[in-house]
């Protein structure tokens, strides 16, 4: 493993992920999933708005960088707000 | 009839899982990895501002360069590769001899290796001794493809263009053969004009193909390399440097693995955002139809 160059913070980038995929699993074996649609006028089911919601942080983060370029953390809580909306709306 | 369920199936899956995880999850957490380091002489040392990397190359002109010339890039051959696949499809021969011929002749730059196409290009634009560059030359026009941005830009869009338009031509072809004859007899008995049965019928029953070969003509000029590597090496001077030829210098050429990883992250963003875009669209196009 030591040429995947591990370090502390990435680790826990992956487990969270990680940890999101697998609650997003059981969740979607207790309560089947039911495809609807949002504001974005496609179908989407609970697993399709974890994505969006994914990827989303992901340009959140990188724009937060591009043009405040200070207080990183900070971008997490767009990133919740974008998350509940895409949940709410999406 | 009721289908039997079970879970059990999922196991099936397992092998592509694993085959997944070694050629794309694996070498993709490296990268995040390398991306909050500094690699120097095959050691990885801690940054002190993590997001170093990320935060120089959003700054630095450079990414912002190779990512508009990408775009360009790649909407001017799909704006030339569909609208002429199109064309071509509609122009073939429906069937008998001269359609299998057809479908061979449009198959051939198809199965040539990219860096054989590059090759082959390369030579052919040459002032010297290639057939397209001397007859310029000699017929009066200022061809160099090694010294005119310019003419390096049409040289490699008319590579393109030759390699790939047959994709696209096949594509929108197998998308035609499937409308039924009774289209085109209802069409005939309403007097339809050929651009009434080419907008209302063989249009949206070739839009699925279509989607498709859209999205797989953008993902492959997206990520285009040995193509331009071969025939312009990025130049002249970074003229023709698309994304992959520039993160190819950086993470190669000066061993700048961070900086590289933190490259791909965001290159890799845009091509999942985008195929994201491709894909959901194409499913609701399939929907659509099925209603």
């Amino acid at each position: 493993m030591a040429w995947m160059a591990w370090t502390w913070p990435t680790a826990i980038f992956f487990l969270t992920i990680a940890g999101l995929l697998i609650t997003f699993t059981i969740l979607a074996l207790k309560f089947p999933e039911t495809p609807r649609v949002g504001v974005l006028r496609i179908e989407t089911t609970r697993g399709d708005r974890l994505f969006i919601t994914l990827l989303g942080s992901a340009f959140i983060n990188l724009a937060w960088l591009g043009l405040v370029g200070a207080n990183q953390p900070y971008a997490l809580i767009v990133c919740l707000i974008y998350a509940a909306a895409v949940f709410r709306w999406v | 009839m009721d289908k039997t369920v079970n879970q059990k199936a999922w196991f099936l899956v397992l092998p592509v899982l694993i085959l997944v995880a070694f050629s794309a999850v694996i070498p993709l957490m490296t990268v995040v990895n390398y991306s909050i380091q500094d690699a120097f002489a095959g050691e990885f040392y801690p940054l002190d501002d993590k997001l170093m990397w990320f935060r120089e190359l959003l700054e630095d002109d450079r990414m912002w360069n190779a990512l508009r010339r990408q775009a360009i890039f790649s909407a001017t051959i799909l704006a030339i590769e569909i609208p002429l696949g199109v064309f071509v499809a509609l122009h073939m021969p429906k069937r008998g001899v001269w359609a299998s011929v057809c479908l061979v002749l449009m198959s051939l730059p198809l199965l040539i290796p990219w860096n054989v196409v590059g090759t082959i290009w390369q030579i052919f634009g040459r002032v010297d001794i290639g057939l397209l560059g001397y007859t310029l030359d000699a017929v009066g026009v200022d061809y160099n493809y090694t010294q005119d941005a310019l003419d390096a830009w049409v040289t490699l869009i008319v590579m393109d263009v030759w390699h790939w338009t047959s994709l696209v031509a096949l594509l929108a072809y197998a998308g035609l053969q499937s409308i039924p004859d009774a289209y085109y007899q209802a069409a005939k008995i309403d007097q339809a004009s050929r651009w009434a049965v080419f907008r209302y019928i063989e249009l949206p029953k070739m839009m699925g193909v279509l989607m498709i070969a859209i999205l797989l003509r953008f993902m492959d000029s997206f990520m285009i390399y040995t193509e331009p590597f071969v025939v312009t090496g990025g130049g002249p001077g970074n003229a023709t440097t698309f994304l992959s030829i520039d993160l190819v210098k950086m993470a190669l050429g000066q061993f700048d693995l961070g900086p590289a990883a933190a490259f791909s992250i965001m290159y890799f963003l845009v091509i999942l955002l985008i195929s994201w875009v491709f894909y959901t669209v194409m499913v609701n196009l399939d929907k659509r139809e099925g209603n």
